[in-house]
């Protein structure tokens, strides 16, 4: 962290930074302080740059910069194809991938107007619920030790480690795996992938348990996120937060609920919410939602139905490598949609699940060829990410760095 | 009476001089209409209580790429108590490239709104702080346009030097 | 640096100063994470307990350049961070080394768009590249062992004296 002069600083930048007072530039920076938590921090989830005008230590304005991992998600979705693009929906939540896969292919599925199998269908809610917990122990573990206990990181590592492992027996990778495709999934579960589910979940909840009971009645964890960053509902609402920031602050809205999708209809479980709005509610409400995602993977493993994971249906659905190689048919389709693209209708739609952070959708515009005319990706962390000059002001320095683990951004989602 | 129904018919007995073009796909409801009515049809879908659109998903542009009409603004909101998602459509044309802000209906369009801004081109009249989002500042181009190249223009983005 | 510059031709005790020196480095190797985007995550498994990093000697991650040995470049780097990334590697004290992790930091990566670098070796002296998607932990202590055997072979009289050259202050807003 850099202390700033006038010059050094954008002029545009300068002006919000400044905006809500009527103290100009000459006294600002005599009695307060422009600090840059830069993009390089260790605490700040990623490349986030944050610029706050501190007085003393309170932070009376901030200015969030967000661009330093702009990969050009969108321009690049107009031009390849449907297929093309599944890997790159890895690397947006880049800690809970399957979801981002999951997300694409049920929106490009809306659009071509087909429905994978059922067995896919369980599949996929199996992998969606796993990446929820992949990513909700990395930001238990990461806002544990921004504040200081370091332990529980290595421990919530530790259960991830596990998740990954699943993952790799189920799709050969076990991190950014681009396991989903149009119209069901890339193979079989394996029955040692299902059998390894069922011990992890068995041993989760005492290994959940340990680690909350470091935390939960921890004086000092405690105090330091008790009332830190509190917004009531309606603001979070109007300032566009979804996900367990929201649920955080008593509304509750959760997509699976209120827009099924999958099978999410037929499983049984709580939608969780907190009504203090601070950064201890938003921590219980992700402690919490692991165990609501157990509850949905023993009731997908007891109940998943037996059959085919890819759709039959040839001119969308790419056909399966054995048969290519021997029938015309086949090869055919295969050249076709390889080449050319599943060429949808000509329409626009717009398709949301609930991913790890809040809502993640996909919104299509597509004129009937094989890659989309426009592509807009609608990142949760990126509306979480706007309401935090409104969390962090009037708290000191290292409360912001709290709250930031309490929004948990991700980068990749919010730089596109 | 069906969700789709009430907000098309709420609409046109509040506004009855404006023209509204609906569309159906997909069991998506798409709302069409002129750029200078957006703030007052916006207001009215977020304050009228049997409706009640309070979450903004999302503001995005289209670039269509034709001479007339090049770019269509896009909102998407979200109804909590019905469950419903609205598509509003306003189109923008190049030689005029701005149209009015929604932040002060939704304060979720801000930073929305400087992303079409920095993608696309669209100045939005009124927003209280409109910068580029991704790019530097410095940067001239709108890369999201459909005239400007994948790769990008050579020397448009600085690099440091190897020493 | 001082003493070990002025041995500057091969003899009994400059070659056993470089073995020890070279040794001791080699076995201390305080990596500097600049993690940007998915391959941190993997660089942060190579942490855990079940790939420790910390039992080839990387005891700690420094945040701060001012106490790292090796800068590894985790996550793409678009043309808005190069200039934060070289910032801080000019911040580092030598000796250095650069392990550009994963395919982004390699040649651009998947990513043939507008706003990233086609390869960090355009603008940092880069000692390792590892390939991957992201690359496995294991992958990273690879390049990790093959970085401590590069220490090894090095002389002292490559590391001489330089002076730091005085950095602009000037931010790239």
């Amino acid at each position: 962290m850099e202390k700033l002069t006038k010059e050094d600083v954008n002029p545009k930048i300068l002006e919000t930074l400044l905006a809500d007072t009527d103290i100009t530039v000459e006294d600002a920076l005599e009695n307060e302080m422009i600090l840059n938590m830069g993009p390089q921090h260790p605490a700040t989830h990623g490349v986030l740059r944050v610029l706050l005008r501190l007085d003393g230590e309170t932070v009376v304005s901030s200015v969030p910069e967000l661009g330093y991992l702009h990969r050009g998600y969108e321009k690049m979705a107009e031009n390849m194809s449907y297929y093309e693009f599944i890997p790159h929906t890895d690397r947006l939540d880049y800690l809970s991938p399957m979801m981002n896969n999951v997300a694409w292919v049920l929106a490009v599925e809306k659009l071509a107007g087909i429905e994978a199998p059922p067995r896919a269908q369980y599949i996929r809610m199996l992998i969606a619920e796993f990446a929820r917990m992949a990513s909700h122990l990395v930001a238990i573990g990461a806002l544990a030790m921004d504040v200081g206990a370091l332990t529980v990181f290595l421990w919530t590592l530790r259960e991830r480690e596990k998740i990954l492992d699943i993952w790799d027996i189920l799709c050969g990778a076990r991190f950014t795996n681009s396991y989903t495709r149009i119209g069901g999934v890339a193979n079989d579960a394996q029955p040692e992938a299902l059998a390894k589910a069922r011990w992890f979940i068995d041993q989760f909840e005492e290994n959940m348990d340990e680690c909350e009971r470091l935390l939960n009645s921890n004086r000092i964890f405690v105090e330091r996120l008790d009332g830190i960053g509190a917004i009531s509902g309606d603001e979070a609402i109007d300032l566009g937060m979804t996900g367990p920031s929201l649920r955080g602050s008593g509304i509750e809205f959760d997509l699976r609920r209120n827009s099924p999708y999958l099978c999410y209809n037929d499983m049984d479980f709580k939608v969780i919410t907190y009504k203090e709005g601070d950064a201890l509610a938003r921590y219980f409400v992700r402690a919490d939602e692991t165990r609501e995602s157990v509850k949905i993977i023993r009731q997908v493993l007891d109940n998943m139905p037996k059959g085919d994971v890819l759709l039959n249906q040839p001119k969308k659905v790419l056909p399966k490598k054995t048969e290519i190689y021997s029938r015309m048919e086949e090869l055919i389709h295969d050249f076709m949609i390889v080449n050319f693209g599943i060429n949808p209708p000509v329409g626009e739609i717009y398709h949301a699940i609930e991913g790890s952070k809040g809502e993640l959708g996909f919104y299509f515009v597509s004129k009937g060829e094989g890659k989309p005319w426009k592509c807009k990706i609608r990142s949760p962390s990126f509306c979480n990410l706007q309401s935090l000059p409104k969390l962090i002001k009037g708290y000191m320095i290292s409360d912001v760095v709290a709250i930031i683990g309490s929004i948990d951004p991700i980068m990749g989602e919010a730089d596109k | 009476m069906d969700i789709k129904d009430l907000v098309v018919v709420k609409l046109k007995e509040k506004f009855p001089k404006y023209n509204f073009e609906t569309s159906e796909f997909r069991n998506e409801l798409t709302v069409k209409l002129d750029k200078k009515n957006i703030v007052k049809v916006c207001k009215f879908l977020k304050e009228n209580e049997e409706l009640d659109f309070r979450l903004c998903e999302d503001v995005t542009a289209i670039d269509w790429a034709k001479r007339t009409d090049r770019f269509t603004v896009v909102y998407h909101i979200f109804s909590l108590k019905n469950n419903f998602r609205l598509r509003l459509k306003a189109d923008v044309d190049e030689s005029d490239c701005s149209i009015e802000t929604v932040t002060s209906v939704w304060k979720s369009a801000n930073w929305a709104e400087r992303e079409a801004y920095d993608m696309y081109g669209i100045k939005f009249k009124g927003h209280p702080d409109l910068r580029r989002m991704y790019m530097p500042e410095e940067f001239e181009y709108h890369p999201l346009r459909k005239d400007f190249p994948l790769m990008g223009i050579p020397g448009s983005l600085p690099l440091p030097k190897k020493n | 640096m001082g003493l070990e510059a002025k041995l500057k031709n091969d003899g009994f005790l400059a070659t056993t100063v470089d073995a020890l020196v070279g040794w001791s480095r080699k076995n201390s190797v305080w990596p500097m994470p600049m993690g940007i985007s998915c391959c941190a995550i993997e660089m942060m498994a190579s942490g855990d307990p079940k790939y420790d990093i910390a039992r080839f000697g990387s005891e700690v991650m420094r945040f701060t350049p001012r106490q790292c040995d090796l800068m590894i470049v985790a996550g793409t780097v678009t043309y808005k961070m190069s200039h934060v990334v070289k910032k801080i590697y000019d911040q580092m004290p030598d000796p250095k080394w650069v392990i550009a992790m994963g395919a982004c930091t390699s040649s651009g990566g998947m990513y043939r768009s507008y706003s990233v670098v086609q390869g960090i070796d355009q603008f940092l002296p880069v000692d390792i590249y590892l390939a991957g998607c992201p690359p496995r932990p294991e992958n990273l202590l690879n390049a990790l062992i093959q970085i401590q055997d590069k220490i090894k072979r090095s002389k002292a009289r490559e590391f001489q004296d330089i002076p730091l050259p005085e950095l602009p202050v000037l931010q790239n807003n």
